[in-house]
């Protein structure tokens, strides 16, 4: 295979070379962190230094990080372990532009009796926090903010949606599983309850994510199986992805400024290039509050996923940002909630930058697109 | 190969339409031998319920092009598949024909939808697991659809819709093989799907279960009952829907008769299913509707060719007459049995196929 160019950090990221270094050296170190002995004491000492360092990048205490499968389990704990655990009658309330791993337990706990609030989000893709304060009844109400959208990158208001839940005294729980490692996630500066994220979103391992949950909030265990996470999250930990995930974190915090401005260079180089060559483009989603790395575009008569299919078939590698199960697309409910045609959801792909991609990949892609795009509208058109 | 010489040179794109069986993952393991850049594609059709196309198909589909190394796609189709496809082939059927889907997602889907998506990829061609042959006039002229020369696989009547724009990008790469070859090569390469059983049926009719498929798509079909009669009008019993039945058919009919009887008409507006004795299901001769030319243009008027008036016919040597802009008639040598209206008739001289339309009606 030829050189690639991957611009789809938003769906994972390449491992950085510290992490593989690191992972490397934890699978001999095999120990069950909850064994007494020697070797389970190695381990635990390495679970807990990944501990410091994911507690270290969001401003947390150790205390309250919670090690996970990834986002998918830590939003399930989240909401699953307020909601289930009842915090009678229970009220959850969210967007429509979340991530499937929010809707689908807003769905099953929603059949269990939880009510489930779920708001619009404006053309650029933002939730209304006065809209948030209206939907506000009681103090048994979660809710739910994914922080940076996956397949916009669009930003949340959330120190005002923030303010609108503390103010009624409810829980807050953000999905910050795009936004760690892009802009700053602290939770010593935003009063969140609970927040979500993984390590593989930057440039860490599969399978390691982590639910932050602050000090004094009750949780019950949604994976139950032992004592482990201080009964919060069951079944022996997963210590060299956590490894990895940790090492992810520490470098995160070194380089933050550094990697968003970078990454900010790159996304606008290609916006503007695209703008440029192809005239006939728009951007989906509030261009001033999104990720630093994160372009979504409307390619208005070119079908999104067979751009794709062209694109991948020249060595570039993007995302239709559609939900994609085994390649059976269907249009972005994201994009559909921002008031966007099927047809112009259908048209439209996901450029997210990252590690290793540079101006000369960037260009060579802006090189690429205008016949690939003109090729598959022509298609389109028929 | 001297048939495809004029398409798909080596490092040229091909797509594959890979169905996750074995004849489809050996044409796109053949075009990777020739040095193609194969790109395989699985059509998402007929949706989960079907027992092809389904996506423990596709999962197949992927393990070949993964051994194959060749990038793959799943390209979903069913929204489209089910209204033009499922629903239509429910429409005839409760329209008192016998419709053959498989002709229709040839013309619509193989070659059209997704011979444009291999356009918007940059490719060359379509190829399939079919079992046909595609003969390229050197001269840049015309180009010819032939049976395979496995007789007892060929596929080329399911194949008599297309044009000549479609056939001038339509691979064809196990037309000259026979299926054993095709299974034993599959085999040598270590493909996944080298012993998987043949599909006979319709990919969206499980178990060959028609009626069950029918009703579900026009649920309003299931109440359908009428009066089974004789040629002469005689009520002879009840039937449960003529969507249950085909011209030819002998089973099912709930009748006892001193002789056997086969039915002879659906008559739908009447709700009726006509039987009688074999020599009334004799046909002298058909009446075409929806008549195209895969070889290029309308023939000589009239024209002998030989008919073969369902998958599985020999066929039957005839005279072709146009009646009209896309009609024709066509007179058979001999009495033909059990032409049924939904079929295709397909015009052949020799191996090559001319064209073809489908069956409105016969005379006896």
């Amino acid at each position: 295979m030829a050189r690639r160019i991957y611009l789809d950090h938003n769906a994972t990221t390449p491992l950085r070379e510290e992490v593989v270094e690191a992972c490397t050296r934890a699978f001999r170190s095999f120990g069950n962190p909850s064994s007494t002995h020697f070797e389970g004491a190695a381990a635990r000492a390495e679970l807990e230094r990944a501990r410091t360092r994911v507690a270290s990048l969001l401003g947390a205490d150790p205390a309250e990080i919670v090690f996970t499968s990834g986002a998918t389990e830590s939003n399930n704990l989240a909401l699953h372990g307020t909601l289930a655990a009842g915090r009678a009658p229970g009220h959850l309330i969210t967007s429509r532009a979340e991530h499937p791993s929010v809707l689908e337990p807003a769905e099953s706990l929603e059949r269990a009796g939880v009510k489930v609030t779920r708001l619009a989000v404006d053309a650029s893709g933002r939730l209304d926090p006065s809209a948030v304060a209206a939907a506000l009844e009681s103090e048994a109400t979660v809710v739910s903010v994914l922080w940076a959208n996956n397949e916009t990158g669009v930003l949340q208001p959330l120190s005002e949606i923030a303010q609108a839940v503390k103010a009624r005294g409810a829980l807050l729980h953000v999905d910050a599983t795009q936004a760690v490692g892009k802009i700053p996630v602290r939770v010593d500066a935003l009063p969140a309850d609970l927040l979500s994220g993984s390590a593989h979103k930057l440039n860490g391992p599969k399978g390691a994510g982590f639910l932050f949950v602050r000090r004094g909030l009750e949780l019950e265990a949604w994976l139950r199986g032992g004592p482990q996470e201080r009964r919060r999250r069951g079944g022996t930990e997963n210590v060299v992805g956590i490894v990895g995930l940790g090492i992810a974190f520490e470098l995160a915090e070194r380089e933050l400024p550094e990697r968003a401005g970078r990454m900010a260079e790159l996304r606008d180089r290609l916006w503007e290039g695209l703008r440029a060559t192809l005239g006939a483009v728009r951007r989906n989603g509030s261009p001033s509050h999104v990720l630093p790395n994160t372009l979504n575009v409307c390619f208005e008569g070119a079908p999104g996923e067979v751009l794709l299919e062209a694109l991948d078939l020249e060595g570039v590698s993007v995302s239709a940002g559609a939900a994609c199960h085994s390649g059976s697309s269907v249009a972005s409910h994201v994009l559909l909630a921002m008031g966007l045609s099927l047809e112009q959801a259908r048209a439209s792909l996901r450029f997210s930058v990252g590690h290793g991609v540079d101006e000369a990949q960037i260009d060579h892609v802006l090189g690429l697109l205008p016949r690939l795009v003109a090729r598959v509208r022509e298609v389109g058109a028929r | 190969m001297s048939t495809t010489a004029k398409l798909a040179f080596p490092g040229e794109r091909v797509v594959v339409a890979m169905s996750g069986g074995v004849d489809s993952s050996v044409a796109a393991a053949l075009l990777v031998e020739r040095g193609c850049e194969v790109v395989g594609v699985t059509m998402h059709l007929a949706g989960d319920a079907s027992r092809c196309c389904s996506l423990d198909d596709a999962d197949d589909a992927r393990r070949v092009a993964e051994k194959l190394g060749i990038r793959f796609y799943v390209a979903n189709y069913t929204s489209q598949f089910r209204s033009e496809v499922m629903e239509a082939f429910a429409d005839e059927y409760l329209a008192g024909r016998t419709p053959i889907p498989c002709v229709i997602c040839n013309q619509r889907f193989k070659f059209r939808h997704l011979l444009d998506r291999a356009r918007a990829l940059g490719a060359c061609a379509v190829a399939t697991g079919h079992y046909a042959r595609v003969e390229r006039d050197p001269s840049g002229g015309r180009h010819r659809l032939r049976a395979a020369i496995d007789s007892a696989k060929d596929q080329s009547y399911f194949l008599f819709d297309l044009d000549q724009a479609q056939l001038a990008k339509a691979l064809f790469p196990l037309g000259a093989m026979r299926k054993e070859e095709v299974r034993a090569h599959a085999r040598r390469l270590g493909l996944a799907t080298a012993e998987k059983p043949e599909s006979q049926e319709i990919c969206f009719v499980p178990d060959g279960d028609y009626a069950g498929v029918v009703e579900k798509l026009r649920p309003e079909a299931s109440a359908r009952t009428g009066d089974i009669v004789d040629t002469g009008g005689r009520i002879l019993g009840r039937h449960r829907g003529v969507h249950r039945f085909t011209v030819g058919q002998r089973r099912g009919l709930g009748i006892s008769a001193a002789e056997r009887l086969f039915v002879v008409g659906l008559d739908a507006a009447a709700n009726r299913v006509v039987v009688g004795q074999a020599a009334e299901l004799l046909a002298r001769q058909a009446t075409l509707k929806g008549v195209s030319w895969v070889a290029g243009a309308p023939p000589d008027d009239p024209i002998r060719v030989t008919v073969r008036v369902r998958y599985r016919h020999e066929g039957a040597p005839a005279e072709l007459r146009l009646t009209g802009a896309s009609c024709a008639a066509v007179h058979f040598d001999e009495p033909v049995r059990a032409v049924a209206p939904g079929q295709a008739a397909v015009f052949y001289q020799g191996d090559v196929v001319l064209g073809g339309g489908w069956i409105a009606g016969s005379l006896q």
